[in-house]
């Protein structure tokens, strides 16, 4: 029988794998994105295994709006991203110091 | 149980391809990761019984941002090299700070400390829709957010076009608005008068 905690492990697990990549690929803007999208799923996983063992589908509408959300978030931050490689020739963070002081 | 050994399965591959984003040396077989993670977290969906988002999730996800996250990976010139010095230097810190997460969040969920109890889930009927109990509530109760999410997109599509948008020297396109202000006044075309020749107009 799964039970609910079962789910939450399983979504701490992936969110806790998607921190510690934000902590290695911390130069490569895309594997950030493709990180905050983990970290997006892990949270949706909770959103509908509550949804689903609290029988209120509350849950999966958040969900839809998270997917929503999420969408336009990475098309506009692979948009800068296009840009910043256009302007800069990188995408290494470390060269995105244009604004220090 | 069936349940058990799929939902076992489909969370190894799950937490397998998780680790296979955050470690692949290549941008490129990380995106395809990630499409595996979603592919199985689909799956996952589907046992929880949220078939509607299950296949949202592949159509929106693998179909349309997963492909734009390959165009771009693809479309830049990148020095993966350089990029991945200091990988070795922070896989500590970023392993320390994995497994606090996990301690925190394990302790929450191992201890069942959320002073609620859950009941065991009935399964829906065979006739039972997903995508209408949804529909029935985006459309009634949260109609507004709904509208908001919409005008998300919408904002989302101009923003990125507006980003990426950008006007080389010498290349030739029209400008409407010219085009439409052209009068004989200005001199761009002229309009003679020509004497008809005698016979009656028809």
């Amino acid at each position: 029988m799964i039970t609910l905690f079962d789910f939450l492990a399983l979504s701490g697990a992936l969110f806790a794998i998607s921190v510690a990549g934000i902590f290695l690929n911390r130069k490569n803007v895309i594997l950030l994105l493709m990180c905050i999208e983990l970290m997006l799923l892990a949270a949706n996983f909770n959103f509908i295994a509550f949804s689903r063992y609290l029988n209120d589908p509350a849950g999966q509408i958040f969900v839809f709006f998270i997917l929503t959300v999420a969408a336009a978030e990475s098309a506009i931050g692979l948009a800068i991203l296009v840009v910043l490689f256009r302007n800069h020739q990188s995408i290494n963070v470390e060269d995105i110091d244009s604004m220090k002081g | 149980m069936a349940a058990t050994i799929v939902f076992i399965v489909l969370a190894a591959v799950l937490i397998g391809a998780a680790l296979g984003v955050i470690t692949s040396r290549n941008p490129v077989h990380s995106a395809l990761f990630l499409v595996l993670a979603f592919v199985t977290s689909a799956g996952l969906w589907l046992l929880l019984e949220a078939e509607f988002l299950a296949l949202i999730l592949v159509l929106v996800y693998v179909g349309a941002v997963m492909v734009l996250f390959l165009f771009v990976v693809m479309m830049l010139d990148i020095n993966t090299a350089t990029l991945r010095q200091g990988f070795v230097r922070y896989a500590p810190l970023g392993v320390v700070v994995a497994v606090i997460v996990l301690l925190e969040i394990g302790y929450v969920v191992w201890t069942q400390k959320l002073g609620v109890t859950f009941g065991t889930p009935v399964p829906h009927a065979a006739t039972f829709s997903n995508t209408r109990e949804l529909g029935n509530l985006i459309y009634t109760t949260y109609v507004y957010p709904f509208e908001i999410a919409a005008v998300i997109l919408l904002v989302g599509i101009v923003a990125a076009i507006s980003l990426t948008l950008r006007r080389r020297a010498g290349t030739r396109t029209q400008d409407p608005a010219k085009q439409v202000r052209v009068s004989a006044k200005r001199g761009r075309i002229r309009i003679v008068k020509m004497p008809t020749q005698g016979g009656q107009a028809e």
